[in-house]
This record gives structure tokens, C-alpha cells and sequence, in this order.
């Protein structure tokens, strides 16, 4: 096994831990920030799959795209943050609404 | 069975689903290949007539510009949803005017200039080397957000049309190119490779300009308070 697959199986370890938050957490705030851990685990397995070229250098396109997507990863949590903000102004709440009671 | 036994076993059984998904990853990404080459052949053969050195930076802003453009539009989309969400105007900062911290202070007189020497060099280093626009842009965002943090009121000086004009120039830039390529019979953001070079540096430098803004105005769009509570509170505390 190369380094390279170590990464990304731990990419795959970090998309599970930000998906279990994503759906379990009740405040938002842990569900944005879950979504992000989701986010950064993605990148990661991007990052290493692309590392198994013979040469020296890794594919340079999905890094390309990482770079892309970390960018709008900011864009879109500042954003739900923004819209979290104006939901707890709204309603004093934290949390949604819960789908079981 | 109570509510809280419930959701006991809900939270066990999708703990247990996730387990899964993340196995049914992790045999998916061992039984790939170990050598793949990508796409790196093909940007190696073309590295010569994009313009950078640096293959990711040639991807960014030569291959796939066009998905560099889409992304400054996400990142203007956001800034607008964000302003929508929270009615803030310019001049409505509740750290204008504040001290916050006499070391926080200092340290912002001393880091400022490097940081703006830092940017500038990002950027012209992402030619050939790591760097780039979204570097050099996160730096000087950054120092944006220093600055406000200690209460230096810059932005008083900048008019709320020049802002927007920050805000869009990126992906104005990218677009006069795209047009300007099309005019010139050629498809939408092919450069000529005799003038590649300063195109890319061109966009990179007015991106890393915007890129900033809208950083900043993300995060400015987080600290403003609501207009309508708190006009009077600002002036009460700040100035």
C-alpha cells in the first residue's frame, strides 16, 4: 500500500465522521462545521488519488479542482453562516426542526 | 419505548450505515489502480504553450479558466446572499473605531507591510512555483480582517460603488478576455501563447484584488449587525 491510498482512506474516514455530523448534530453551527470536515475529507482523497502518477510530479488537475473547491468551500460556509445568523435572529433558535419526534 | 431510548438506536443504526458507506469507500479507492497518470501527460505536452510553469496554475487559469471564472461567480453569489441575509451597508462596522487590543496593535503596524510584500510575491510566484491568485488573495483578506480588527477604519474611505467594483472584477476580467479571445476567432478564453504569459497575470492580479474584496466582505457580512437594531448601539459603543 502506498502513502498515497493511506491519505486517501483517511479522506474516506473524515467524509464518514462530517456525514455522521452532518445528520446527527442538532445545532447548525456542528452541522456546517461537520459539513466542512465532509468537504476537507473529499479534497483529501482528491489530493492523494491524484499522487499516483509514475513521475515525480502528481496530476496537477485535481489539484486544480481542490484548489477550486476549497474556495468555494469558504464561500458556501460564510454563507450558511450568514444564513444561520438570520435564522437565530428570526427565531431564537439553534436548531431545526426535528423530523422524529 | 421512550424518545430518548429511540434515538439511541437511531443514532447507533446510521453510525452503523456510515461504517459502510466509509468500507464501501475504502475497497472502492484500494482496488483502483496504484499507478494512474491523469491527465498529467496531456498537461505536461501543453505546459510549453500556457503561459505558467506551473502545471496548476496553468490548469487554473489557462485549461479550465473558465471553471476559475464560475468559481468567482459562486464567491459573488455568495457575498451576495450573505449582504441579503444581513442588511449590512459600508459603513456599518461594529469594530470601526474600536481598540481592541494595544498587542493586537502593534502587531498589525509590524505584519502589514510583510503581509502585502507576501501577497505580491505569492502571486507572481504562482507562475512557476506554488502560489496563485487564491493565495495571495486569502493574505491580503486576512490582513483585511486584522485591520478591522483593530478598529483602523480604511474602509471608511472606500465608497460603496468602488467596493462593487472590487467585488466583480475578477469575473469582469475574465470575461472582456473571453470576449476579446472570441472576437479574435478564437474560443472562449484560448489566449494566443505568445501573449499567454501576461493574460494569465493580468487575471491573476485583478482576481487576487477581488478575491480579498469578496473575502472580506464575506467576513464583514458576518461582524455587521443588523441595521435596523443596531445604528443606535454602534454609535453608543464605537464612535
Amino acid at each position: 500500500m502506498t502513502y498515497a491510498i493511506l491519505y486517501a482512506l483517511c479522506g474516506t474516514v473524515l467524509v464518514g465522521v462530517g456525514f455522521f455530523g452532518v445528520v446527527i448534530c442538532r445545532h447548525v453551527l456542528r452541522k456546517v462545521i461537520a459539513l466542512n470536515i465532509m468537504g476537507a475529507g473529499t479534497f483529501l482523497v482528491l489530493i492523494a488519488l491524484a499522487r499516483r502518477t509514475p513521475g515525480t510530479l502528481p496530476d496537477p488537475v485535481p489539484h486544480a479542482m481542490v484548489l477550486t473547491g476549497i474556495v468555494v468551500a469558504v464561500s458556501a460556509t460564510a454563507l450558511a453562516l450568514a444564513l444561520l445568523r438570520r435564522f437565530h435572529r428570526e427565531t431564537g433558535r439553534t436548531e431545526l426542526d426535528r423530523v422524529v419526534e | 419505548m421512550n424518545e430518548s431510548r429511540f434515538r439511541q438506536l437511531l443514532v447507533v443504526g446510521f453510525a452503523a450505515l456510515v461504517v459502510a458507506i466509509v468500507g464501501g469507500l475504502a475497497t472502492a479507492i484500494v482496488a483502483l489502480p496504484t499507478e494512474a497518470t491523469g491527465l498529467a501527460p496531456n498537461v505536461e505536452q501543453q505546459l510549453g504553450q500556457s503561459g505558467a510553469k506551473n502545471p496548476v496554475t496553468a490548469v487554473l487559469l489557462n485549461f479550465r479558466g473558465y471553471d476559475t471564472m464560475l468559481e468567482l461567480t459562486v464567491m459573488l453569489l455568495a457575498v451576495l446572499g450573505a449582504r441579503a441575509l444581513t442588511r449590512g451597508g459600508i459603513g456599518d462596522d461594529p469594530y470601526t473605531g474600536l481598540r481592541m487590543s494595544p498587542v493586537l496593535d502593534g502587531f498589525v503596524r509590524v505584519i502589514a507591510p510583510v503581509m502585502i510584500v507576501v501577497a505580491g510575491y505569492l502571486l507572481w510566484v504562482g507562475g512557476h512555483a506554488p502560489g496563485g491568485a487564491f493565495q495571495a488573495g486569502a493574505v491580503l483578506a486576512a490582513l483585511g480582517v486584522l485591520l478591522h480588527l483593530t478598529g483602523v477604519a480604511w474602509s471608511r474611505h472606500l465608497s460603496e460603488s468602488t467596493e462593487r467594483w472590487l467585488l466583480i472584477a475578477g469575473v469582469a476580467v475574465f470575461l472582456a478576455i473571453g470576449v476579446g479571445s472570441m472576437s479574435a476567432e478564437r474560443r472562449f478564453l484560448e489566449y494566443p501563447s505568445a501573449w499567454a504569459k501576461w493574460l494569465i497575470l493580468s487575471v491573476e492580479t485583478v482576481a487576487t484584488i477581488s478575491i480579498a474584496a469578496i473575502l472580506l466582505a464575506l467576513y464583514r457580512s458576518g461582524t455587521l449587525r443588523y441595521t435596523f437594531q443596531t445604528k443606535q448601539d454602534v454609535k453608543g459603543t464605537g464612535r
